[in-house]
């Protein structure tokens, strides 16, 4: 039965190919491939985990996929607790997701192509959670990031759509060239990418690991650093974030989809996998706790001012991105991805919800133009509330837990000022959901009066994902409840049991903390109600009392320009100098060189028509003179013969004479 | 005496003359006339001979017999060729007549 | 200065003369009577080397047979009027040269090579000795040239004839 689980992500592929091929035929009724397929992997799936659950791993190496002299690579999958919740979760979001869709782009120019691209993008994301080497899950990782262009870009006739395609392209591209250093050298070191091999030679290797290499630092804390390069590109922490907020132009579905809920969570799920490697490097971990740690208390300041719905919700998700690093990072690998999976629940929802908000209010997406949407959307705003609960960690709503495991192990390693800056950002994130609740359900409306007259509430095949979801992001906490006896960590712990575990022991107890976050999510909520409710002139007072830091936070720190100058116009300038280099010296040599070419055919023509030619016709002439000068000797007149013949004699007798 | 080389050196300048006016004479008849000369000349030599060098036979006198005889019908010939030209040709000038080539 | 040698002398210069006549002379007649005289003139240089038969032969054969079928042939081509045609062709300055050079040259090798011969003082009488020879030592050339004679008269009858 598990052996099944390679249907999985080759269903959609079906999708991909029928799709793709006949999407011009098959136009509006691509959802039906398409929705099918994820929802028939879904099924699968689930089944494979309940096997796994109780208790069956797998790892199969279904063919050889490289076989190059001594390097090998398998297309294999591994079934273990890791793999298959992450397979779960990307199934059972994925399909809600293609169900929402359907009813999201009804009538879109593009309908099938956008369903070949979500479903290829399910193919690479089950590819990358359920390979069992690195290559593979290299291979997954870059579909992934190629079908996050792809979707990203899916309204490539706007300009903004498809520059931010390729912003997300390329920023990626910087992490995974850390991420190739990586595996290169893993295979130089371990012989082999497989996870089995490697892991299990972790141990063995431990000296040459650990011996100081490159810079001071130890060869297996540059390879975990590089690792978590790429790590850091695709999950959007800080400094390649960048591309997430423009990831925005895309369809919401895919916004919920990639940017929420699977593809920016491939990084965590590297990470966690690696694990065993970043156990015997602790610089990297403390690298990785900080950045986390960094990026989500930067990402909810960036959140708390931003008017359009999509971006609060994007630099959410950066922000909570970052406490699923900072949990790896100290060491609690099973709280992230248990955060990971409660993020995916309740952030989709909050994405579908602004969806469904986008698409009553027709394309509007500015909070400044909304306001109380909540009568004329209902089920919209009671799931959006939900979703903002959970998003804050309000206690029992699924967030809480995770989060509040993160904190924990933050606080109990040692490191307080990873906690501190947790627990700034759980305020922040508080607060600016409330924000966005309250500025877009509730109050007056400030609606341009003909998208007024238009608003409805979206139509059922998009208004139930929002419910499933929402029952989720109620309940999936509880199967974390406890860290060392619930249903989740009883069946996830295991496969990190290298990692410490005694970073539980010390620190303050459970329940402290309990009560500290809920303190602070509850703050959080509280200074909204109280801005955006009851005061409703008071953020602009604030904002003009602090007109420069509000600037700041609203122009995102100014980051994406000071790319731009370094970055980019420095690659502009240099390509322009390339061009020219090109275009003068190289182009020159060339057309030189034709020049060149040219020219000498041309002496070669004139010493051929003139020399070879004028030597042909000189032997000719010299001929036709010689002839003429000869034919006079034949006269004609017998004289003349005489005389010849006279002269004949005479030189014949001069010469009998003289010899 | 007169010595020999005198009559050789007259019979030089008389066949001198003759081949001069074999290539120069225009006139058929003249240049018929200037090659007698010619035979004659070799005659007054080869009659010195005899007369000059001991000879058994005086060959020299016989050999300027025989040159005579046929020098008459050397001309007998030539002159009735010479007619036929006229006839021809109108004309006796022999650079006026020039057929002998390709 | 011997007799002899001034009668050499004598006839030399008229043969020589008349030769010179014979080769430039402008009026084909006058040519042709000089050509007797320089006949005449070999005629007798041949006395003055005591071969009496051969100068009567010479006179005969030459001046009464030859000469005469020249003027006939003359008489016969001549064209009335044609009076004031060049006499000398244009390879004139050639001929002159090889004349010249074919003269230099016999007359260097005459020079060199011939010793001042005397000869014996008194030849035999030519006539009989000259009979007797043609009849029994050249029996077969003196036949031949008769068949040359009577082959130069047919073939002179038959180019001359009118067709």
């Amino acid at each position: 039965m598990l052996k099944l689980v390679w249907l999985v992500p080759v269903l959609p592929l079906v999708g991909v190919l029928v799709n793709g091929i006949f999407g011009h035929w098959i136009k509006n009724r691509a959802h039906i491939l398409g929705v099918g397929t994820t929802g028939l992997s879904f099924l699968v799936a689930l089944g494979v985990f309940l096997q796994a659950a109780g208790g069956q791993s797998l790892n199969w190496d279904i063919y050889s996929w490289v076989a190059v002299g001594p390097f090998h690579a398998t297309v294999g999958f591994q079934v273990d607790p890791l793999s298959a919740v992450m397979m779960l979760v990307v199934t059972f979001v994925g399909f809600v997701i293609h169900v929402y869709s359907v009813g999201y782009m009804h009538g879109d120019r593009g309908y099938a192509r956008f369903f070949t691209y979500m479903n290829l993008f399910m193919t690479s994301m089950l590819i990358l959670v359920l390979a069992n080497n690195y290559l593979l899950m290299f291979l997954g990782w870059e579909g992934v990031g190629l079908c996050s262009y792809l979707l990203i870009g899916f309204w490539y006739e706007k300009q903004s759509a498809s520059d931010a395609g390729k912003k997300a392209f390329v920023v990626n591209r910087i992490g995974d060239a850390g991420f190739l250093l990586g595996l290169f050298l893993i295979w130089e070191n371990f012989g082999s990418l497989h996870y089995a091999d490697v892991f299990s030679q972790v141990e063995s290797l431990r000296p040459v690991l650990e011996r100081p290499s490159v810079l001071g630092l130890s060869l297996v804390t540059w390879i975990t650093l590089l690792l978590f390069a790429g790590a850091v590109g695709k999950s959007a922490q800080l400094p390649l974030y960048v591309w997430l907020p423009d990831a925005m132009e895309g369809p919401t579905p895919v916004s919920a989809l990639i940017h929420a809920a699977t593809m920016v969570t491939a990084g965590v799920y590297m990470v966690a996998r690696s694990s065993a490697l970043f156990s015997l490097a602790p610089q990297s971990m403390s690298v990785v706790a900080t950045i986390g740690a960094v990026t989500a208390v930067f990402a909810a300041t960036i959140a708390l001012v931003q008017t359009d719905i999509k971006r609060v919700i994007a630099y959410s998700t950066i922000s909570q991105l970052g406490y699923m690093f900072l949990g790896c990072g100290v060491g609690a690998y099973a709280s992230a991805i248990f955060h990971l999976a409660t993020h995916a629940f309740f952030k989709a929802l909050l994405f579908l919800g602004a969806g469904s908000v986008i698409h009553g209010l027709q394309g509007e997406q500015d909070v400044r133009k909304m306001g109380g949407l909540a009568t004329y959307m209902p089920v919209t705003a009671a799931t959006f509330l939900i979703g903002s609960l959970a998003n804050a960690g309000v206690f029992f709503l699924a967030g809480f837990w995770s989060k509040d495991q993160i904190l924990h192990a933050a606080i109990a390693s040692g490191h307080t000022w990873l906690w501190g800056l947790g627990a700034a950002g759980a305020f922040c994130t508080a607060f600016y959901m409330f924000r966005l609740f309250f500025l877009t359900f509730t109050g007056p409306t400030r609606m341009d009066p003909h998208v007024a007259h238009h608003v409805h509430e979206s139509p059922r095949v998009m208004a139930v994902p929002l419910m499933i979801l929402a029952c989720f992001a109620v309940v999936a906490g509880l199967f974390g409840y406890s860290v060392e006896h619930s249903p989740y960590y009883s069946f996830v712990n295991p496969v990190f049991q290298v990692s410490a575990h005694g970073a539980e022991s010390h620190g303050p107890s459970e329940l402290a903390m309990a009560l500290v976050s809920t303190a602070i999510a509850g703050a959080g909520i509280l200074v909204a109600y109280h801005m955006y409710r009851r005061n409703p002139d008071l953020p602009e007072r604030l904002a003009r009392q602090f007109a420069g830091l509000y600037r700041l936070l609203l122009n995102k720190y100014w980051v994406d320009e000071l790319y731009n100058a370094v970055f980019i116009d420095f690659g502009k300038r240099l390509c322009g100098r390339l061009w020219g280099f090109d275009a003068s010296v190289v182009d020159g040599a060339v057309n030189g060189s034709s020049r060149l070419t040219v020219w000498l055919s041309q002496v070669s023509a004139r010493f051929d028509f003139h020399g070879v030619d004028g030597a042909v016709n000189a032997i000719a002439d010299l001929i036709q003179g010689g002839s003429d000068a000869f034919k006079r000797l034949q006269t004609g007149l017998i004289q003349n013969y005489m005389l010849a013949m006279a002269l004949g004699i005479f030189v014949i007798v001069s010469l009998f004479f003289f010899l | 005496m007169v010595p020999l080389s005198h009559y050789l050196i007259l019979s030089a300048i008389l066949f001198s003359l003759g081949v001069f006016g074999a290539l120069t004479r225009r006139n058929a008849v003249a240049i018929l006339m200037s090659i007698e000369l010619m035979l004659n000349a070799v005659n007054v030599s080869f009659v010195a001979f005899a007369r000059y060098l001991p000879q058994t036979q005086l060959q020299g006198q016989v050999f300027a017999i025989f040159v005579i005889a046929i020098a008459a019908a050397e001309m007998a010939v030539a002159l009735a060729i010479v007619l036929g030209l006229y006839r021809n040709f109108k004309t006796v000038n022999v650079d006026e007549i020039n057929l002998m080539k390709w | 200065m011997d007799i002899k040698l001034a009668i050499f002398y004598i006839l030399a210069a008229f043969t020589v003369w008349a030769a010179g006549v014979v080769v430039l002379g402008k009026n084909i007649v006058r040519a042709a009577v000089a050509l007797i005289f320089s006949f005449c003139g070999v005629a007798g240089l041949y006395v003055l080397l005591e071969a009496e038969f051969l100068a009567a032969v010479q006179v005969l054969i030459y001046v009464g047979g030859i000469t005469i079928l020249l003027l006939f042939a003359i008489m016969l081509t001549s064209r009335i009027g044609a009076g004031t045609t060049r006499v000398i062709n244009d390879q004139v300055v050639l001929s002159a040269l090889v004349g010249a050079g074919l003269l230099f040259g016999l007359g260097y090798a005459v020079l060199r090579g011939i010793p001042a011969l005397t000869g014996p003082p008194h030849l035999p009488e030519t006539s009989p000795f000259l009979g007797r020879a043609l009849l029994t030592t050249y029996a077969l050339p003196f036949e031949v040239v008769s068949v040359l004679l009577l082959a130069g008269m047919v073939g002179a009858i038959v180019l001359a004839r009118k067709e």
